[in-house]
């Protein structure tokens, strides 16, 4: 099997080198990619929808059809995660273990016990114990700054690197420092399955409900300039506000996704402990 | 030879893209562990995604956002030339599929998980014996 693997991976890595020949030199702005549409995207997208960063006014105005099935393709990610991990079945278990901080003690019991909900006890993970202070302290540090920093990213994305994906994928993240650095029990008491769901769900809604916005103000399907009759702005400056509501819609279906999908797969779809 | 290296050292791009998506097939066809497979995926997705991103390249380019785009001194719309921004479309192409990986690469893992969970192994050949077994 190696050996036939090799032998087509050679071969078809020649097929592609001998390829290379036909194609256009590195950084040539005369390349067949760079001349049929991009032109057009370049000269006429700050005029046409007040945006600077192109690519951004590519992917939310001029490509947003694609962009919304994208977003749908994520949500379904989640969806399929959660769906092939998921079990609401409690685990067969040793025991349970309980730590009273104070002391640092840690307590075995064989049954499931009644911890008590205050500061001098917590439950513990049975196969993998993270207690480590200096982790959890920089990180409770630190995590405002990252979902702030995500933020940033999604609210300036029309002028600046940014947009829905990336921050989204960076609040996703902070969501997933959470899990990592406290406990999985811990960043779903924050943020619930329920909540992660609605906000998926909502993410995708809000896209596509800004595409029927344009629809019921007498344009096409995801035309922001129709918004121009319900907001206070020219229809450019319109465009820019509609990318700006999709790249939002965008970043809480990713945050979402990305939190579910965490979760689902570090605890085997029982989201009771995990790494 | 020498016409053979002067043609690697112009499109060297390609050729370290083409590499790269060889050892991603080549994990992809010969591990026998899946997550390994997986890797190997994602090392194919990301010389894709390294591919395109040399496509939008233009010598003497700048990143594709307008500079001095509002407020005083602002550029005129006629002044903006193609020549001196990068292309954006394959930028915007690849900004959705590097998500759309990860999501995919999500689902991936869950599918693992669910594969371990049923045969107490991530390997190919022991889940084929496994399967055989189950069979007779």
């Amino acid at each position: 099997m190696k050996r036939i693997g090799l032998i087509v991976v050679i071969l078809c890595g020649a097929v592609l080198l001998y390829a290379t020949r036909d194609f256009p030199a590195w950084g040539d702005p005369a390349s067949p990619a760079s001349t049929h549409v991009s032109p057009h995207y370049i000269e006429h997208a700050l005029q046409e929808t007040e945006v600077p960063n192109l690519v951004t006014a590519v992917l939310a105005d001029y490509r947003s059809y694609d962009t919304m099935f994208e977003t749908l393709v994520i949500f379904g990610a989640g969806v399929a995660c959660f769906l092939l991990l998921r079990s609401f079945g409690a685990r067969r278990r040793e025991g349970w273990y309980v730590r009273h901080i104070p002391t640092g003690v840690v307590i075995h019991f064989r049954k499931r016990p009644r911890i008590p909900h205050s500061r001098f006890f917590e439950r513990l993970d049975t196969e993998w114990v993270p207690h480590d202070l200096i982790i959890m302290t920089i990180c409770r540090i630190l995590l405002p700054f990252i979902q702030l920093f995500s933020l940033y990213v999604v609210a300036h994305g029309d002028f600046s690197p940014g947009g829905g994906f990336q921050g989204g994928v960076m609040f996703g993240a902070s969501l997933v420092l959470m899990a990592i650095s406290f406990d999985l029990r811990t960043a779903l008491s924050r943020v619930g399955e329920r909540i992660l769901a609605l906000l998926a769900f909502l993410g995708v809604v809000l896209y596509g409900g800004i595409g029927v916005l344009c629809m019921l103000l007498g344009g096409e399907f995801l035309d922001y300039s129709e918004l121009a009759k319900i907001l206070p702005v020219h229809a450019e400056e319109a465009r820019a506000l509609g990318m700006i509501g999709v790249e939002v819609g965008v970043g809480i279906a990713v945050t979402a996704v990305m939190a579910v999908i965490y979760v689902n797969i570090a605890s085997a779809g029982r989201h009771d402990e995990g790494l | 030879m020498e016409q053979l290296l002067q043609e690697i050292v112009a499109k060297y791009n390609y050729w370290l893209y083409i590499i790269l998506m060889m050892i991603g097939l080549y994990a992809i066809i010969s591990k026998n562990n899946l997550i390994k497979k997986l890797v190997g995926m994602n090392i194919f997705q990301t010389a894709i995604i390294l591919f395109f991103i040399s496509i939008s390249y233009k010598e003497q380019a700048t990143i594709p956002i307008i500079r001095n785009a509002h407020g005083p001194g602002h550029v005129s719309p006629e002044a903006i030339q193609a020549t001196a921004y990068m292309n954006p479309l394959p930028h915007v192409l690849m900004l959705t599929a590097i998500v759309v990986s990860v999501a995919t690469f999500g689902v991936a893992l869950a599918i693992a998980v669910k594969v371990y969970g049923e045969y107490e192994t991530l390997e190919e050949d022991e889940i084929r014996t496994r399967i055989r077994e189950k069979i007779k």
